[in-house]
């Protein structure tokens, strides 16, 4: 392997050492090295959002990372926001309005409007097209997403949690 | 789609970065948050023999206001600067152009010295750092060197930077009104035609290889035809010069009732 280097990182809680070549981007890493293949590849030149993944607790697009830049990084990805249940009401959401078809945006989409989620505000239609603005879906046309997205957050503030 | 193979090195001192870079010459290229040079280099626009992370150099991530000037360091992200209350207050042109720019998983990464060293025509900081007369800070072996940002953009993707040079800062002057425009087809496009104002400098982008600057004369009408005289916009795949320049002209008045209407 061409100029490889030892890195060490989180991955969903869990510490992985790897060698890799510097080349290699996050998201194949991920997929390639570590099995994680719930990050999608679709462009690979930052533009779909497939590959949205969330290192040291911001999201980023895992094709313009390098594997080697998340040396001692903390990240996390669809696999691991599933199992620990934090995107379970995106998740019921996003099922119960249809807001998925083919489902080849929806981890990212899924890692995107988490992100929103997490900031604690009560954003306007608006403000959930602009945060999800990178992330593209074929299928949809949106409208469904911003639905399961805006029902979640709402129902965030009813409950007191947000 | 997949980046042909380099080198990487992450110094941890300015010293050694720039040791580095004098060693490798023209093979290296400075990585920061790598929103365009992690594309280019998977679409093997460039191939560098090894890059450089200067990620780990200490204090570059710091946005200092020392009352007369905001310094932001070239590490400063977008998101850093966009949540910053203190270029909200100091620096009012660069909290506004900040959602123009990309999305939210890329303003996490993307930096401020990463934006101006690139020079695209179409990005939004070049332009406004001329806009606001800010002073670029280099650094190279004999020291630090400090430009003016209106020297320092010299057309497409060129700067003032030489071989062997790290950009390490930008000086912003704090205070006055601005106003910060930009036309797209969809949230996050690279502009069609922008315009970043701070008191009588207009500045336009993506109106040609490097940042315009209109001044503005007594009137809009002058300042329009002043305007008009100086662009000469290229054309994209969707608009031609001729709609760029109307674009351009609608901005204008629209940054003229905002910067004489606030206070």
């Amino acid at each position: 392997m061409d100029h490889a280097l030892d890195i060490t990182l989180s991955v969903n809680g869990v510490q992985v050492s790897r060698r890799v070549a510097p080349r290699v981007h996050l998201v194949d890493f991920l997929r390639d090295e570590l099995g994680l293949t719930g990050s999608h590849i679709g462009c690979e030149h930052g533009v779909c959002g497939a590959c949205t993944v969330r290192v040291n607790g911001e999201i980023v697009r895992g094709c313009l990372m390098l594997a080697v830049q998340a040396d001692g990084c903390n990240v996390e990805t669809i696999e691991g926001i599933s199992d620990s249940g934090e995107a379970r009401d995106l998740q019921k959401a996003f099922h119960e309005k249809n807001a998925l078809q083919c489902g080849f945006c929806t981890p990212g989409m899924l890692m995107a409007a988490q992100d929103l989620v997490l900031k604690n505000i009560k954003p306007t239609r608006e403000e959930i097209r602009e945060h999800i603005s990178g992330n593209y879906c074929r299928c949809t046309g949106y409208q469904a997403i911003v639905d399961a997205i805006e029902e979640v957050i709402q129902a965030e503030v009813v409950h007191g949690k947000g | 789609m997949k980046a042909p193979s380099f080198a990487y090195a992450k110094p941890r001192t300015l010293a050694e970065a720039l040791e580095l870079l004098a060693r490798h010459g023209e093979g290296a290229r400075i990585l920061a948050g790598g929103q365009s040079l992690i594309p280019s280099l998977n679409m093997r626009l460039s191939s560098p023999e090894i890059l450089i992370d200067i990620t780990g150099l200490p204090g570059l991530n710091e946005i200092r206001s020392s009352g007369k000037s905001v310094k932001i360091g070239a590490l400063v992200t977008h998101s850093q600067i966009e949540k910053s209350a203190e270029i909200k207050k100091h620096v009012p042109l660069l909290a506004q152009a900040v959602p123009h720019i990309a999305h939210a998983a890329i303003r996490n990464r993307g930096t401020l010295g990463g934006s101006l060293a690139l020079a695209d025509p179409a990005a939004e900081y070049p332009a406004c750092a001329v806009a606001l007369q800010a002073t670029i800070v280099i650094s190279n072996t004999k020291g630090e060197r400090r430009v003016k940002a209106e020297n320092f953009f010299q057309g497409l993707f060129e700067t003032d930077l030489k071989q062997g040079e790290i950009l390490t800062a930008a000086e912003f002057p704090s205070g006055g009104k601005s106003a910060f425009l930009e036309l797209t087809r969809r949230h996050g496009d690279y502009a069609i035609i922008g315009l970043a104002a701070h008191e009588s400098r207009c500045v336009f982008f993506n109106a040609g290889p490097r940042p315009v600057l209109v001044s503005m004369r007594k009137s809009l009408d002058e300042t329009k035809a002043a305007a008009m005289k100086e662009l000469d916009p290229p054309a994209d795949l969707y608009n031609s010069s001729a709609t760029k320049k109307h674009l351009a002209g609608v901005l204008l008045e629209r940054a003229w009732t905002t910067l004489s209407t606030s206070h």
